[in-house]
C-alpha cells in the first residue's frame, strides 16, 4: 500500500490508482473533460490540474496521469489550483462555447467573464473519441493529424474509413458535440445561466476540502453575518 | 586505409595501431583544412575543395600535400575559412579562384598572402595565425578543438589525436560502477537543457537490471543554434565514443542515434563513423576483447520540436506520435519499449571521453562549482563574430559577446540576449554581468537552454521578437495539452494584438496571467518554458510594452503598424531612388524636386528608408 496525504488526509492507497483515482474515491471534487474511467488516462484536458510537493516548492500535475507515490502531499483545492482552472475554464469558453459541459462548469467555477476572443471551434482535442475507438472499439478508425494550432481529429488520409463501423461511440463520448448549450452570447462566449452563486470555502481557507455543493459551513457564516 | 582490416582484440593492438595513424599523421602534416560547415558550404566551400584539388594537381602535389574537409571551424560570420597546416594559417572569405594564390604562395614558397588574413573589424589589427585571433583565444575548445584537424570521415585522424584512449581505458581498466563514479565526481551536466547531473541518470540506470538501453538526443531544433549539429558533422567519433563508454558504464548493450532528418549531412556522418567503429571491432559484440558489446542503431526523426522532449523522443523511437507523457515513472525506470533508459545529449556524450581521460578532478578544474566544464554556444544575431563559441561555463556574458563575439554590429547599442533558444528569456543590458551557468540564468527568468544565444541591438522590438518565438512555439506545440496549444496561441494573439497597436492595458495583465497558467499547467517542457519568452519582455521591457499601448509608438521602429515614413523637405534632393524602388508605388515627386509619400498608399516595407542616400526619409 502507498501512503500519502490529500488535503491534509492522511491516506493509504492500491498501487497503480491514481491521484484522481485517489481523490474522487474520497470525495474530492476534481472537474475532467478527457477522462473517462473505461479508458487510458490522457492528461489533455489540464481540468484535473492538482498542487503537490511540500508548500513553496509545490507544482501542479494532471491529476488523471500522475500515479500515486509515497509520502506525496497532494491538495486538491488551493487557491493556486482554483485560478489556473478558472483561467482553463475561460480559455475553453473562448474556444467551444457551445458546449453544455463547459457552459456548466464555467457557472459551476464562477467563471464570469471571458476576456478572450470567441473562437466557435467545434472541437477542444480532449481525445476521448480517439481512444473510445481504439481501445473500447478496437477499430482505430480516427486519430489525431499535424501537430499544434493545426491539430486535428480525422480518418487517415481523410477518406472515409474502412475500418469505422458507424457506431456512433466517439460521438457518445465528446463532451462537446452532444449536449449544446443555446445560451452562450454571441460576444462574450458566456451563458451562465446555470450560475450557482455560493462561494467556496476558499477566501476563508486555502486547504479546506470543501466538496459540498453549496458548502453547509459557508452558507451558515453568511446567515450568521446576516 | 585497408578495409579489411581485422577488429582490434585488445589494448595493445589498439595502442600499436594508434601509433600506425599517428606516424601516418605526423607525416602528413602539410595539409589544407577547408570548413565543410553549413555556414562555409552555402558560400562554396565545396567549389574551394574542388579547386584545390586541380590546383594541387596542376602543381604535382596531391602526394605531399593533403586536404581535409572538416566540420565546423568555429568563425561562421567570416567564412568560407580555410586554414594552411602545419604553421595554422588562417585565411577568411577566400572565393574558390583565391585556392591557386594560396598553392603557390603558400604551401610552395611560405608566404603569407594578406588581403585573405583575418582583421578585427572594432581593433583593425591583422590575425594570420588562427591561435592568435582573440575569437579563438578567449575559449576553450575542448569538444571544437578536434574539428580543426580531424576529417569527419576519418576515423584514423580520430584515433591518431587520442580518440578512442578514453573507451579503452574505461573498458580494459575500470569497472562499470567506476566510470558512473568518474562522471558522477566530474559533475558532468546534461548540455540538452535540463541541467540534469548525467551521473545521477547513469547510476540509476546502472542499478536497474535487464534489458536497457541508451539514447543519443540529436533532436536539435532551436531556431539559430547548431551546436550539436556541428559536433556530429565535424566531430562524429567523438559523440560515438560518449555514447559506447555511456552504454559501458549503464549495462545498455543497445544505443540509439535519434536524429532529425532536416540534418542530412550529420546524418551520412554518424552512419559513416558507426560503420567505420563497427569494422574496427569498437562497435559491437566483444570490444576490445573485454566480453562488452553494444549495438548503436540510427533512427532518423521527422523533425518536431516537441520530439527533444525525452519522452515524446521514446514515443517517436518506438514509431507513435511524438507526444509528452507523464512523469513519473521516470524513464530511467520505463522508457523505451518499458526498459530502463538514459537519453543523453550530444554534447552531453561528447564531454565524456574528457571526463575518463583527464579524469573527473581535472575536468571540474574548468567551469564552476556547480556546472563544471565548457559549453558550447551558438552565438548568433546583431554580434560582428558570429559562429560556434566554446567556452568555461560560467563565464560572463559580457565576456562572451563583447570579447569573443567582437560587440555588436555596426558599433550599435546593446539591447538584449536571449538565451536558451525560443523558450528562453531575454536579458538586458544590467544582466551583462551574469555568470552563464545553469542556477544563474534560471534566477534571472532565462534558460541555459541547448545553448543558442541570440544578440539583440537597439533595432529590435521586444513585443515584435516575443511574437516571433511564441509563433514558432505555437506550431511547434504537440497540440496535446489544452493549456499549451490554446494558451500559446491565445498569447500570440494577444501580443500580436498589442504590435498592431489594438492592445491595452487590461490585456497586458490577461496576458501576463495567461503566461502564468500557461507555465504551470502544462505537461512537458516545452509548455512551461513557452511563456519566457513573453514573461521576460515584460519584466524587462515592460516600458516598451507600454509605449505601444498608451501611445501607439513602436520605439525601435519594426511594427509596421505603428510606424510611418516621411521624407524630410530639406534633405531630399530629388534623386528619385526611393521612387524607382518603391514597391506599392506610393512616392511621387519630379526629377530634382522634394519627392513625398503617400501615406495611405505605403506599405511601410523600408525600402525607401534603406536606399536614401541623403537620409532624408523619416522613421517614426
Amino acid at each position: 500500500m502507498i501512503n500519502l496525504t490529500m488535503d491534509g488526509l492522511k491516506i493509504s492507497v492500491e498501487p497503480g490508482a491514481t491521484l484522481l483515482d485517489v481523490a474522487r474515491f474520497y470525495g474530492a471534487n476534481i472537474p475532467t473533460l478527457c477522462y473517462d474511467e473505461a479508458l487510458s488516462p490522457y492528461g489533455a484536458c489540464r481540468l484535473c490540474l492538482v498542487e503537490i510537493g511540500e508548500p513553496g516548492k509545490s507544482r501542479l500535475v494532471s491529476s488523471c496521469t500522475y500515479p500515486a507515490r509515497e509520502k506525496l502531499n497532494v491538495r486538491t483545492n488551493t487557491v493556486r489550483v482554483m485560478q489556473t482552472r478558472k483561467m482553463i475554464i475561460e480559455l475553453y469558453l473562448a474556444t467551444c462555447p457551445s458546449s453544455k459541459t463547459i457552459q456548466d462548469l464555467a457557472s459551476k467555477y464562477g467563471v464570469t467573464g471571458v476576456r478572450f476572443s470567441p473562437k466557435n471551434e467545434e472541437c477542444i482535442l480532449c481525445g476521448l473519441c480517439v481512444r473510445m475507438c481504439e481501445e473500447q472499439m478496437q477499430a482505430k478508425a480516427i486519430g489525431f493529424v499535424d501537430r499544434g494550432v493545426n491539430r486535428r481529429i480525422s480518418t487517415a488520409f481523410d477518406r472515409k474509413s474502412e475500418q469505422c463501423r458507424l457506431c456512433g461511440a466517439c460521438m457518445y463520448i465528446c463532451p462537446v458535440c452532444q449536449a449544446r448549450c443555446q445560451g452562450p452570447s454571441e460576444e462574450s462566449t458566456l451563458c451562465n445561466a446555470c450560475l450557482n452563486l455560493s462561494p467556496p470555502c476558499l477566501e476563508n481557507n486555502d486547504h479546506t476540502l470543501c466538496y459540498m455543493d453549496p458548502c453547509a459551513a459557508c452558507e451558515l457564516k453568511k446567515k450568521t453575518n446576516q | 586505409m585497408d578495409l579489411e582490416a581485422p577488429k582490434i582484440k585488445s589494448a595493445e593492438e589498439f595502442f600499436y595501431i594508434q601509433r600506425n595513424y599517428q606516424k601516418q599523421y605526423r607525416d602528413n602534416n602539410r595539409f589544407i583544412v577547408i570548413c565543410g560547415d553549413t555556414g562555409c558550404t552555402a558560400r562554396n566551400s565545396k567549389a574551394i575543395l574542388g579547386n584545390l584539388d586541380r590546383c594541387l594537381k596542376e602543381k604535382d602535389l596531391s602526394e605531399t600535400v593533403g586536404t581535409r574537409f572538416t566540420g565546423c571551424l568555429g568563425l561562421c560570420e567570416s567564412g568560407p575559412l580555410v586554414i594552411v597546416y602545419p604553421e595554422e594559417i588562417l585565411y577568411h572569405r577566400v572565393i574558390p579562384d583565391d585556392m591557386l594564390e594560396i598553392v603557390e604562395e603558400t604551401v610552395l614558397e611560405g608566404r603569407i598572402i594578406d588581403r585573405l588574413i583575418y582583421r578585427d573589424p572594432s581593433s583593425g589589427e591583422k590575425y594570420a595565425y588562427a591561435r592568435d585571433l582573440p575569437f579563438y583565444k578567449k575559449q576553450v575548445r575542448n569538444l571544437l578543438g578536434g574539428n580543426w584537424k580531424t576529417d569527419p570521415t576519418k576515423i584514423e585522424d580520430y584515433i591518431a589525436l587520442g580518440g578512442y584512449e578514453a573507451l579503452v581505458k574505461a573498458v580494459t581498466e575500470m569497472s562499470p560502477g567506476e566510470v558512473v563514479q568518474e562522471v558522477k565526481e566530474a559533475r558532468l551536466r546534461g548540455r540538452g537543457g535540463a541541467g540534469f547531473d548525467a551521473g545521477l541518470k547513469w547510476e540509476e540506470c546502472f542499478k536497474a537490471s535487464g534489458r536497457k538501453f541508451i539514447i543519443c538526443n540529436a533532436d536539435e531544433g532551436d531556431p539559430g543554434a547548431f551546436m550539436d549539429r556541428s559536433l556530429l558533422e565535424g566531430n562524429p567519433h567523438a559523440v560515438l565514443e560518449g555514447l559506447i563508454i555511456g552504454a559501458y558504464a549503464t549495462g545498455a548493450r543497445e544505443g540509439v542515434v535519434y536524429i532529425r532528418s532536416e540534418y542530412p549531412t550529420a546524418v551520412e556522418k554518424i552512419k559513416t563513423a558507426i560503420n567505420r567503429a563497427e569494422e574496427l571491432g569498437l562497435v559491437g559484440d566483444d570490444i576490445l576483447g573485454s566480453g562488452f558489446g553494444v549495438q548503436i542503431y540510427l533512427s532518423i526523426g521527422a523533425g518536431a520540436f516537441v520530439c527533444g522532449e525525452t519522452s515524446a523522443l521514446i514515443a517517436s523511437v518506438d514509431g507513435r506520435i511524438g507526444e509528452p507523457v507523464q512523469k513519473p515513472p521516470r524513464l530511467v525506470q520505463h522508457g523505451y519499449l518499458d526498459r530502463p533508459t538514459v537519453v543523453n545529449n550530444v554534447e552531453t556524450l561528447a564531454n565524456v571521453p574528457h571526463i575518463i581521460k583527464q579524469g573527473a578532478e581535472n575536468y571540474r578544474a574548468t567551469g564552476t562549482e556547480a556546472s563544471s566544464g565548457t559549453k558550447i554556444f551558438s552565438l548568433v544575431g546583431k554580434v560582428n563574430n558570429t559562429g560556434l563559441v566554446e567556452v568555461p561555463l560560467g563565464m560572463t556574458l559580457r565576456e562572451i559577446i563583447f570579447e569573443i563575439g567582437g560587440g555588436i554590429k555596426e558599433g550599435k547599442a546593446f539591447k538584449a540576449v536571449q538565451t536558451g533558444g525560443p523558450s528562453g528569456g531575454c536579458l538586458p543590458a544590467s544582466y551583462l554581468d551574469l555568470p552563464t551557468d545553469f542556477e544563474s540564468l534560471t534566477e534571472v527568468g532565462s534558460l541555459m537552454g541547448s545553448g543558442g544565444m541570440i544578440v539583440m541591438d537597439e533595432d529590435t522590438c521586444m513585443v515584435d521578437l516575443a511574437g516571433y518565438f511564441l509563433k514558432f512555439l505555437a506550431d511547434e506545440s504537440c497540440g496535446c495539452c489544452f493549456t499549451c496549444r490554446e494558451g500559446i496561441n491565445r498569447l500570440l494573439e494577444l501580443v500580436q494584438n498589442i504590435s498592431c497597436g489594438r492592445g491595452s492595458l487590461d490585456q497586458l495583465d490577461l496576458l501576463k496571467e495567461l503566461a502564468e497558467v500557461v507555465k504551470d499547467s502544462t505537461l512537458c517542457g516545452l509548455g512551461q518554458t513557452a511563456p519566457n519568452p513573453v514573461l521576460s519582455t515584460i519584466k524587462y521591457f515592460e516600458d516598451e510594452y507600454r509605449a505601444h499601448i498608451l501611445q501607439n509608438k513602436c520605439p525601435a521602429g519594426v511594427c509596421r503598424a505603428l510606424i510611418t515614413f516621411e521624407i524630410i523637405e530639406s534633405y531630399c534632393n530629388g534623386c528619385g531612388l526611393c521612387k524607382k524602388n518603391c514597391p506599392s508605388d506610393a512616392i511621387t515627386g519630379e526629377q530634382k524636386q522634394t519627392h513625398y509619400i503617400d501615406k495611405d498608399q505605403c506599405d511601410k516595407c523600408g525600402i525607401c528608408f534603406s536606399t536614401c542616400r541623403n537620409e532624408a526619409i523619416l522613421k517614426q
